[in-house]
């Protein structure tokens, strides 16, 4: 097993409220001060405190790379700041073997009034690469970043794209031996996107230690081996990928299943609502419409899509009748094995045909809340060679008389 | 295991303790010299964009000492008889309006600085220290350009510089301190209290008709000399006028005061600054 080379113990990160998101007016000081007499004693001390981080101890193993993932606020941001060196704990430690580049922001020190040349140096200086370096590695930033062409134009005549492609391909080629990453792949165009995660992938390949923060799952699931899940400045759960996902995505769903949705559309799995917790359970969509006149030859069609929006099966029902008024539907489905995790069900209802042969469009909802799936993961442990189904085999070696099946733990 | 043992005995990475700010500071000379490049890539960011899009350029750094040198040499000298103890109005006044522009200038930047780039504060990690350093050097490429406009007036009035002009370096290093010490001091201000952006046009006004700019620190009773040495721009300012021309006292009680105030100032802005820097990224 190689060494941490992230030691953290019992971080925390105290703010002042109000501190973070503005700097103070002298007024405000001398405001405050005359205001304090009047002001209830004993309520100050636990307003105007806030814990943005609070007893987090986790270790990073050499050539890891870790997921950090929670909701806005959570306090990734501060912990990444923290162990850039940008901001210092109120207490606790953490211990970092090895030279580390942080990348919190794409573009970090780029001045528009410097050619994109000049930026490159700058802003590779900026980041922690020597005069030399930068030297040695110009020529594939700019290639990476396909700006040649303008490369000695001043950075204000670049379109904003080709800003953060030139931002991207300089912080690209920083080599640390561990790199921290704040949500900056999500900038550019998608192909862009896969051309940054591609690098990111090269580097994790080549052995050094990465930390990246994303909201986006798919690209957590593949790059990292394992996530942090961070909740209200605490860990709330650390584990192998799908398995946090899937438990982060299932208490996501939650705190937003009220608000949205047109149409009322119920999940329904024998017994347990919208979740999903034997392999073989039937899984009944009932959907509850408001019909103002009655659909004929019409379409109603069910896709199911994951956390990425990519779609996993769909199902069209063709020259459907329903009569006006408040009518429920119910789709059956014998089973369905995805793998755990938060899906959506999308819907569309077309009057007189459906979507290719102008057919009348009445309807289109998102179910909520989505179908959450809680069974055990029977595919893969290694999460980017796990695949989106969840369907059990086994392996029999005839002449040992041997069996194994690919549930995990058995 | 003992392979690993090996690797690391053979190439040990460095260990960096992250903690709570502790309540001692020290300078942190080794950390300023590992980074040296950036540094360096300040003052070139400083000076390249200083003049971008402007019609003259550069001119601007002899234009404007030079323009209110012609004022100063008007309404204070050929008006307002103010003595110049023998010296051509313009040498007198530019003499001095060099360390004093310089000065001003370096002092503006140096405590804008932290605001001025606070996406970068709030970004990436570097020693703060790098910021008002880079903008007191930066300044310095137009103290040389207005400088060379000083040795053409030099050779048009015919005045010959004396041994003196050795000193011109002391000087130099202690306007730059100066700077530094103070800028250091308003930077960690301005970042917590933006009222500091207002005051300082005020402050730079304030300050220079407190030093002998205008007219000669022979003004000031010799017996009050050293008091009125705890302005260290004063210190600055009669040397420069010394080493330059010859007029006034060589170095002497009120340029030691100079001297100490600067080292005082300069000490207590660092441990400021360095205090402030701890939260800054959290407070800008």
């Amino acid at each position: 097993m190689s060494e941490a080379v992230i030691h953290v113990e019992g971080l925390g990160k105290r703010y002042r409220v109000g501190e973070r998101e503005r700097y103070l007016a002298l007024r405000d000081v001398l405001a405050r001060a005359v205001t304090a007499p009047f002001r209830r004693n004993g309520q100050r001390r636990t307003r105007d405190y806030l814990w943005a981080l609070r007893d987090v101890s986790f270790d990073v193993r050499q050539g890891e790379v870790v997921g950090l993932i929670g909701r806005n606020g959570a306090g990734k941001t501060t912990l990444l700041k923290i162990l850039s060196r940008i901001t210092r704990p109120t207490e606790g430690f953490a211990e970092i073997h090895g030279r580390v580049g942080s990348l919190l922001e794409v573009g970090t020190g780029f001045h528009p009034e410097l050619t994109g040349r000049e930026n490159v140096y700058l802003s590779g200086a900026i980041l922690g690469m020597s005069r030399r370096e930068i030297g040695q590695k110009y020529d594939a930033i700019v290639d990476f970043a396909g700006v040649e062409r303008f490369i000695d134009t001043p950075l204000k005549h670049f379109s904003t794209g080709m800003q953060m492609r030139l931002a991207f391909a300089v912080a690209a080629h920083l080599e640390p031996e561990i790199l921290l990453v704040d949500e900056v792949l999500a900038v550019g165009d998608l192909e862009f996107q896969k051309k940054c995660l591609g690098k990111m992938q090269e580097v994790s390949q080549s052995g050094r230690t990465i930390v990246f923060v994303s909201h986006q799952m798919n690209q957590i699931r593949r790059l990292c081996e394992r996530v942090l899940w961070i909740d209200a400045g605490q860990i709330r759960q650390s584990g192998s990928t799908g398995e946090v996902i899937a438990a982060y995505e299932s208490s996501q769903v939650g705190a937003a299943a009220e608000s949205r949705g047109k149409c009322f559309l119920r999940w329904e799995v024998p017994g347990h609502g919208n979740v999903i917790r034997q392999l073989a359970d039937e899984v009944v969509f009932r959907l509850e419409l408001q019909l103002t006149e009655p659909v004929s030859k019409g379409h109603l069609g069910v896709n199911i899509v994951n956390g990425d929006s990519v779609l996993l099966i769909g199902w069209g029902f063709e020259n459907v009748e329903i009569p006006a008024g408040r009518q429920e539907l119910m789709v059956r489905v014998p089973f369905l094995p995805l793998r755990p995790g938060a899906y959506t069900l999308l819907c569309t209802l077309f009057n007189n045909g459906n979507n290719l042969n102008d057919g009348e469009a009445i309807e289109h909802w998102i179910a909520v809340p989505p179908l959450i799936v809680d069974t055990r993961p029977m595919t893969h442990a290694q999460d980017r060679w796990a695949g989106l189904l969840n369907i059990p085999a086994e392996l029999q070696v005839p002449s040992t008389d041997t069996v194994r099946t690919s549930v995990a733990g058995s | 295991m003992s392979a690993t043992a090996r690797g690391a005995v053979m190439a040990k990475p460095p260990v960096l303790r992250i903690t709570p700010p502790s309540r001692w500071w020290a300078i942190p000379f080794g950390e300023l010299w590992a980074y040296r490049e950036l540094l360096y890539f300040f003052v070139w960011r400083d000076i390249k964009i200083r003049y971008k899009q402007t019609a003259i350029g550069a001119a601007w750094a002899v234009l404007q000492p030079f323009l209110t040198m012609l004022v100063f040499s008007l309404f204070f000298g050929k008006l307002a008889h103010i003595s110049s103890g023998g010296l051509p109005y313009p040498i007198f006044y530019y003499s001095a309006l060099l360390p004093w522009m310089y000065f001003a200038s370096a002092l503006q930047n140096a405590t804008n600085t932290i605001v001025e780039n606070q996406r970068l504060v709030t970004k990436v990690y570097f020693p703060r220290l790098a910021l008002p350093l880079s903008s007191v050097l930066s300044g310095l490429v137009d103290f040389g350009v207005s400088f060379l406009m000083f040795i053409a007036m030099m050779i048009y009035y015919g005045i010959r510089p004396s041994a003196a002009a050795l000193w011109l370096p002391v000087f130099l290093l202690m306007a730059i301190l100066t700077a530094l010490g103070v800028g250091l001091w308003l930077a960690a201000l301005n970042a917590i209290y933006r009222d500091v952006r207002y005051v300082l046009p005020f402050l730079v006004q304030f300050w220079m008709f407190a030093s002998p700019v205008v007219y000669s620190s022979s003004l000031v009773p010799a017996k009050w000399r050293w008091l009125y040495g705890l302005n260290p721009m004063a210190g600055v300012i009669e040397g420069f006028r010394w080493s330059l021309t010859g007029h006034g006292d060589p170095p002497g009680r009120m340029f030691l005061a100079s001297a100490g105030v600067v080292l005082a100032i300069l000490l207590g802005g660092v441990g400021y600054f360095q205090k402030m820097e701890t939260t800054v990224a959290d407070v800008v």
